[in-house]
């Protein structure tokens, strides 16, 4: 297991390897160069070939590579054109943010989503099934922004029960330490700022988690059914087992393996999708970050976010892969 | 009395939109405590159907299950879910035709022969675990206390048909029904699984039901032989008289069927003419007619009965006369 993991690690490294030269390349490839794109497309030729001089764009392509490269490695994105601060602060701020926000939509889209889909497959062909798979159907249909703005009018405009948006209440003078909300409360003891947190987490978590999980829904329903079908399944149920013997140890666990591919890739995604929830729940995150950039033409900040987000993929993925081989032992001497 | 006794047992099939499918019809035999009974066939003439009928391992929507079946004064049919669940594994086990798909990918083999012991002869999972590698070890698996860990995956096609074997007889049943045990495996190995088999049988004083479409495993094995052919039994003779005088021109064509080591260079195979897919309706003759070399028009319009014949159970018109049959000997 210890060996499979760190093969693993390791094999990560080339991946991020090209990933860094995509990533150079881009920016090379914008029209005119890094020079224009940070000068504007008035730009006197004087003043890009002064930019080019002062950017060592003059060097040969590897050399520039090189610096590139060690540049990152040593945490240095540069400086972000719309504020002036250096990008590595502006993820560091915003990251944890969005981590928090993801990492709560997918709890509760694996939370609700795995039971669902095992019991619309134990109900198969019934209407428990049929109405999880209308459920699921218009989860993933629904607009993530139309269903954030329904949930706003139910639970605060009509019912005044949750937050409309914002992380925390501004009158809560929350100490910051990791930067979760959520969490930070917990360490410093200010339990009314973790609550308050939270109420303002449950709202934009439900609007993000809706497709990641109706995808596990259908997933899990799809391989429990599967595996329902399996040799081994009637060995372990000629052998007398109990019910929920053959469920649990025989039936779920084979189904789980596919589940868990799906909820790494759909956590992938919402790292770098929650764009819009956190634009309608006005949530400060990378989302809010990589809109400004984009629209600006904030080139260093998103450079920082592009890499960032390809190394949370990355990651993701070698968790995924990690528990794949926990799940499944063929996987392990591969 | 019978151990086992199954008395016009009847499987269809039933789907919306399909015709129902009936693909086990009337089907009646016993096994005595000790007894090795065959039931022979090729694909789809029932046998699997009739033993998973047995064990209750049929999808509880879509198969209709029709007759009795009787195990030691109970009848089975008729037991709840639960009631049955007790029953299998305990006094009925059952190894299945492919050992690397009939055992679970992701736990080890040691778990999956230990959850029988648990939950039958009531062991903590340390006692359970011990048996668990006298089984193994029982059962012919090189270095027992090392494999019980491993996966099914990290064993051979052989092997994993010897942890299949050591899960069925766990329990030490009454009743053991091997489904074609030996088709998935190498020849050398499927001669070590059926001599393992019944000496494990013999040794438990355990009744088998060997499901098979091989002859020679039947020749090797059984005292009783039930030929089936489109979910009735053609068929039913002791193992001697099987293959001494076989009657039926579809056991007959089995038979001949078998390539022999004495027969001239160059003389083609002989085999039975069409397939399964041949057949008509029971109700409306001989299912086997269309396919049978003797058939004569009363074959097409009325069905044979299964009727006692000279020791024997028989269903069949026109059948093969005594004295053209081949010899066990040819095997």
């Amino acid at each position: 297991m210890l060996r499979f993991t760190v093969r693993r690690l390791l094999q990560a490294v080339p991946t991020l390897f090209v990933l860094s030269i995509l990533v150079f390349a881009w920016l090379r490839l914008l029209p005119g160069g890094p020079a224009t794109a940070l000068l504007g497309d008035k730009a006197t030729p004087e003043r890009v070939a002064a930019m080019n001089e002062v950017l060592g764009l003059d060097d040969p392509i590897f050399v520039q590579y090189f610096r590139f490269l060690g540049r990152i490695l040593s945490g240095d994105f540069g400086n972000s054109l719309i504020t002036g601060d250096p990008v590595m602060e502006e993820v560091g701020w915003a990251f944890p943010a969005t981590l928090e926000l993801s990492v709560a939509a997918m709890f509760l889209a694996v939370l609700f989503g795995i039971p669902m889909g095992y019991i619309a497959a134990r109900f198969r062909g019934r209407f428990l099934d049929n109405a999880t798979v209308v459920t699921t159907l218009v989860g993933v249909a629904v607009p993530v922004f139309f269903l954030g703005f329904l949930l706003k009018y139910i639970f605060t405009q009509e019912m005044s029960l949750l937050p409309p948006s914002g992380r925390q209440d501004v009158l809560i003078d929350a100490t910051r330490v990791t930067g979760i909300a959520t969490f930070d409360g917990l360490l410093t003891g200010e339990f009314d700022a973790t609550w308050d947190a939270m109420l303002h987490l449950i709202l934009p978590a439900v609007a993000l988690a809706s497709i990641p999980f109706a995808v596990i829904v259908r997933i899990t329903r799809a391989s429990v059914l599967d595996v329902q079908g399996e040799d081994f399944v009637r060995t372990a149920n000629s052998k007398g087992l109990t019910t929920q013997i053959v469920r649990k140890r025989h039936v779920l666990r084979n189904a789980l393996l596919p589940v868990s591919t799906t909820i790494g890739l759909q956590t992938g995604l919402l790292m770098s999708g929650a764009v819009l929830t956190e634009k309608v729940f006005a949530w400060g995150g990378l989302g809010t970050l990589l809109e400004q950039a984009i629209q600006q033409r904030d080139y260093p900040r998103l450079q920082g976010l592009i890499l960032l987000f390809a190394v949370v993929f990355v990651l993701v993925n070698l968790l995924v892969d990690i528990s794949y081989a926990i799940i499944d032992p063929r996987v392990r001497v591969r | 009395m019978a151990l086992l006794d199954v008395r016009d047992l009847s499987v269809v099939f039933k789907r919306k939109g399909t015709r129902p499918f009936t693909a086990v019809d009337g089907v009646s035999f016993s096994v005595e405590p000790g007894q090795t009974v065959g039931l022979v066939g090729e694909s789809g003439s029932g046998k699997s159907v009739t033993s998973l009928a047995i064990m209750g391992l049929l999808p509880k929507r879509g198969a209709e299950v029709g007759g009795s079946v009787t195990f030691s004064g109970t009848e089975l049919l008729t037991l709840s879910d639960k009631q049955l669940r007790d029953r299998r594994g305990r006094d009925l086990g059952m190894v299945f035709q492919d050992p690397l798909s009939s055992l679970n990918p992701v736990i080890t083999i040691g778990l999956q022969i230990t959850e029988v012991l648990e939950r039958h002869r009531g062991m903590s999972r340390k006692e359970a675990r011990v048996e668990a590698a006298e089984l193994l070890d029982r059962v012919g698996l090189p270095d027992p206390g090392r494999r019980i860990d491993e996966y099914p995956h990290q064993l051979s096609g052989g092997m994993r048909q010897r942890v299949l074997i050591a899960i069925a007889l766990a329990c030490r049943p009454k009743l053991l029904i091997a489904d074609e045990p030996t088709t998935a495996l190498d020849v050398t190995i499927q001669a070590q699984i059926l001599s393992l088999l019944s000496e494990l049988v013999s040794e438990t004083d355990t009744a088998l039901i060997m499901i098979t479409h091989d002859l020679g495993v039947v020749a090797g094995l059984c005292d009783d032989v039930n030929v089936m052919y489109g979910g009735r039994i053609v068929e039913r003779a002791q193992r001697h008289d099987l293959f001494d005088r076989s009657r039926h021109p579809y056991t007959h064509g089995l038979l001949q069927s078998i390539p022999r080591l004495d027969a001239p260079r160059g003389e083609p195979l002989t085999p039975i003419r069409g397939s399964v897919s041949d057949n008509i309706e029971w109700e409306q003759g001989c299912a086997f007619a269309p396919r049978c070399p003797n058939a004569t028009d009363v074959c097409w319009s009325d069905p044979p009965e299964l009727k006692a014949d000279d020791g024997r159970m028989l269903r069949c018109h026109n059948p093969v006369a005594i004295g053209d049959a081949v010899t066990e000997g040819a095997l």
